[in-house]
Parts: C-alpha cells; structure tokens; sequence
C-alpha cells in the first residue's frame, strides 16, 4: 500500500465479505426465454384474435394464418407459389455469388483489379437494385431474367464486397508463412487464403440471402403471376389478410431456413474456430 | 552453406532502420543478433531469408545445402504462423505438400519431426486446443521437416511465459547440438543469446549498425554446466553495457511515440 491512511481508519476486527461487482455485460442469453416470450406474444395476439378484441380484417389470429396455410398447401398454390420464388432466388443467388466471389478474390489478390474493381463496386453497391429492374425488363424481356438478373445483381455487389474483404483479412503472417517455404501463389489462394477468407464469405453469405429473399419479393410484386411477393400482393389487394400473413411467414420460415442452413455450414467448415 | 549479410542497408520510406550490416553465419554456427527495441532485428531476418527486399546490399549464399534440405533457409517464427484451419500433422505437412515428395516420403518426414518435438500424441489437435510453448513446438517441427540448413528464428521464445521458455531453450540446445544445422537467432533476450549463439551480433540503436560481434568462448554443452554460469552473466553484462544507454532512449522513444 502506498497511502496508509492509519490515522484516520478505525480500528475494526470484524470480517465482512467482499461485495461481487462483476455481473452483467456478458453476452449470454437464456436458452428457453426466446421461445417463452415468443409463444408468449403468439398467445395474446390470439386471445385479442379471438374475442373480438383486434379487427381480423386488419389482424387476423395465428389460428386463421395457420388455416391460410394449410389451405394453401392442400390446394396446391403454396408449392407454386414458393417454387417460383426458390427457383429465382437459387439461380440468381448462385449467379451473384460466383461472380462475386471470382471478383472479390480478384480484388483481393491484385492491385490492378483492386484498383479497377473497387472504383466501380464503389459507384454501383448503393444503387437500389430493385429500381434497375424496369431496365433490366428493357434489357432482358418479360420473363424469369429480370427477376434472376436483379437478385443476380444485388448478391454480386454484397458478395465482392464480403470477400475481399475476408481476403484482406487473412493474416499477414500466414501468407509470409507460406512464402517463406516457397509455396506457390496457387497453393496459398487455396491452401491459406481461402480458408483464411471462409469466416467473412459465410457472413457475406447470411446478408446475400436476405438480400436475394428481399429482391425476389420486391421484384414479384412490380411483375410476376407467381411466386410468394405476388401472391403477398394479391392478397392485400383482395384484402385477404390471413393469405396476406400466410405468405409473410412463409417468407418468415424459409429465411429461418436459410439462416439454419449456413449455420450448419459454418459449424461445418469453420469447426476450428 | 554459409549465409552472408553482404552490406545490408534498408528504409522504410524516409526511415533509416538498418545501416550497413555486413556479417557470416558459417554453415552449423548459431548467431545471436540482439539489440536495443526497433533497431531493425525482426527486418534484418526478413531480408537475410529473402522476405524482404533491401534497400541497399544483399544477403547471399556461399556453398551448396545439404542435398536432403527441402528449403535451406526456415523460419521460426514468433506469432508461431500456424494455420488454425489445420491440425498440427496437417500444419507440419504443409510446406511439402508442393515437393516432389509422394505421400508416404510426407508421412515419413512429418511422423520424424513430429517425434523429435514431442508432439506424436497431438498429431490430430489443433492449434486453439495447444498452450503458447507447443504451438511454437509445432512451429520447430514444421521447420524441422523440410530440413534446413539454417534457421531464422524471430524471438521465437517472447510471446511464451519464463518456464515454457526454459523448456523450449533446452529443446533448441538439443535440436542444435550435432552442429548440422546453422541459426540466426533475434532476440532481444540476452540470456537466450548467450546461452544458445557461437557469435552474438551485437547492433545499435535505429539505424541499425553493427556495434560489436561478441564470441561466445564454450561449446553449447559446456554452459548447461554449473560453473558456466558465471562467465556467462559476465557476457551478458558486457553485452547489457553496449546496450543499455540506446536502449533507455529507445524505450523513451517508443513511450513518445
């Protein structure tokens, strides 16, 4: 100690405990909370459903959304509807993504590209891509195209981007590693960079599916006869709200889907984290 | 194989860091290069194992690498530079996966460098399950496999605490033993130096120079010995007193900085 305050500190034989001040700021949460408070908020909507309390018009209950669906999948519409919109969203999303992540390992490996390629995903990302659509109809026709060309579109900006910037985020030391034992470029892009890059694409990749999801429904609803934005359309045009909501957590559900589906992908590939 | 810093100058931008450095490493000798912070320790290694390009001089190469010496020149490094993708047999066999080597001569490499790092049973581990000393074991290893001529370690022992250091010094007293493989070893450790370098570099405050080249007078064996220690804190207070003024004012310089 160096300041003894002996003379003014009583004299006091009387053990008491340390008080514990480090709780909270950890980011944990509670492994049945989400689901309680969730099923929680199901309960009072349907309560408020049910006695009158809310308008179905305006709110319909979760039971008529539940029935919403399950008519819609006994009649056949759901599949239609939902595999117009998975066809779209898989072939624009596979589309954006390789050219992203050919273009973004690109940017990341070379200074001309870097240079290039930069300047316009700099220019062109901010672009609602959405508002491309009309031209694109100019472009390509009425048809699948300008649906897949805008997802297509809006995956490739966000994919280049995630990518390069995993690439630069590779450990330095790693690549200096494997330059030192003269390991070829082609060996490092694979060996290093690539596995090095994988956190930030798979991230990259939960943002392009929300982003192709977000499209798609966009894209629908200024011009398709199927698919789930349409029919999400038309329901709120013939002011059926229960098919309106139905589609919606279909929408729900399939991002959950996809969000499931990279996480297992993440738990896959990125085991040694 | 010999290994020569022939005239080495280097700038980082308007920055002098290292000033002339001109020296030998003799095939199997082990040299110390020490000196105050930010004397240009770490780059002068870069430059000597062609990581970096000098601005002035060069470093070379005199004679020809044992014919079994799969990359003459290896790195140890500090931060160890361990693929955290990869498990430890996976990280030993990467620098051969390039080589001519078919995959049996790779498991026979591997399984050998792995055994003479003591690191058999962890062959499936991978780095994040490792403690600071066998991460840097596994980096030895991955060094020891493509059999070099000369290592280049970068303070191979700073990022691991005081008795894990011991027991890795112990390690490169035995790996450098049989003379058959050279080193230049950095570090800013003066008791590492000495108790593992033939010749100790001894360089100045940036701009890096060449203060003094300090010869270590006993073999390597001969300081495990009791009786050693003695002459051998002599040496390192001889060396402390070239130091120790540059390296109060480098580390003010840092404090500045």
């Amino acid at each position: 100690m160096l300041d003894r305050a002996t003379d003014t500190s009583t004299k006091d034989d009387t053990t008491r405990r340390v008080r514990f001040r480090g709780a909270g700021f950890v980011p944990a949460s509670s492994r049945f909370a989400g689901w309680i408070a969730l099923a929680l908020v199901i309960a009072i909507w349907q309560v408020a459903g049910s006695t009158g309390l809310v308008n179905p018009l305006f709110l319909p209950a979760p039971s008529a959304i539940v029935r919403a669906i399950y008519q819609l999948a006994m009649s056949g519409a759901l599949w239609q509807h939902l595999s117009a919109s998975i066809l779209r969203i898989g072939v624009g999303w596979l589309l954006g993504t390789t050219a992203g992540v050919a273009v973004g390992f690109a940017i990341g490996l070379s200074r001309l590209a870097r240079s290039v390629g930069i300047t316009f995903i700099s220019a062109l990302f901010p672009i609602p891509k959405i508002a491309l659509l009309p031209l694109l109809i100019l472009w390509l026709g009425i048809g699948e195209e300008p649906k897949i060309a805008t997802i297509a579109l809006g995956v490739f900006f966000s994919t280049a981007i995630s990518v390069y910037s995993g690439v630069d985020a590779v450990p330095r030391n790693l690549i200096r590693m494997a330059q030192s034992f003269n390991v070829p470029f082609a060996t490092i892009v694979r060996k290093v960079v690539w596995p090095g890059a994988l956190p930030a694409i798979l991230a990259g990749f939960r943002i392009t599916a929300s982003v192709a999801l977000l499209l798609v429904v966009s894209a629908e609803m200024i011009g398709a006869q199927y698919g789930i934005g349409a029919f999400v359309l038309q329901a709120g045009n013939l002011m059926q709200t229960d098919q309106l909501l139905a589609g919606v957590v279909i929408l729900s559900v399939f991002g959950l889907v996809v969000g499931k589906v990279i996480n297992l992908l993440e738990i896959k590939l990125l085991h040694w984290r | 194989m010999d290994l020569i810093a022939n005239h080495i100058s280097h700038r980082f931008g308007d920055l002098a860091v290292l000033d002339d450095i001109s020296f030998t490493v003799s095939a199997g000798e082990v040299v110390a290069i020490v000196g105050p912070s930010g004397c240009g320790k770490s780059t002068l290694l870069s430059i000597l194992g062609g990581l970096l390009q000098p601005t002035s001089g060069a470093p070379e190469l005199r004679g020809t690498p044992p014919a079994d010496s799969l990359n003459p020149l290896t790195f140890v490094f500090q931060d160890f530079a361990l693929l955290p993708w990869a498990t430890v047999e996976e990280n030993v066999e990467f620098p051969l996966l390039h080589t001519q080597l078919s995959a049996a001569q790779r498991r026979a490499l591997v399984e050998d460098a792995l055994r003479r790092t003591g690191l058999t049973d962890f062959r499936k581990t991978y780095p994040k399950q490792l403690s600071g000393g066998m991460r840097q074991r596994v980096g030895i290893s991955r060094a020891l496999a493509v059999k070099p001529a000369i290592l280049l370690m970068d303070e191979p022992l700073s990022a691991l605490d005081s008795q894990t250091r011991e027991l890795l010094m112990e390690d490169f007293v035995r790996l450098l033993a049989d003379g058959g493989m050279g080193a230049v070893y950095v570090t800013h450790n003066l008791e590492e130096a000495a108790r593992l370098a033939d010749h100790i570099v001894v360089l100045s405050r940036r701009p890096g120079r060449i203060r003094e080249v300090v010869a270590v007078p006993m073999t390597r064996a001969e300081r495990g010995e009791i009786a050693a220690r003695e002459k051998l804190l002599a040496l390192q207070n001889q060396i402390w007193s070239l130091i120790r003024n540059e390296a109060i004012d480098a580390e003010r310089e840092v404090q500045h900085a």
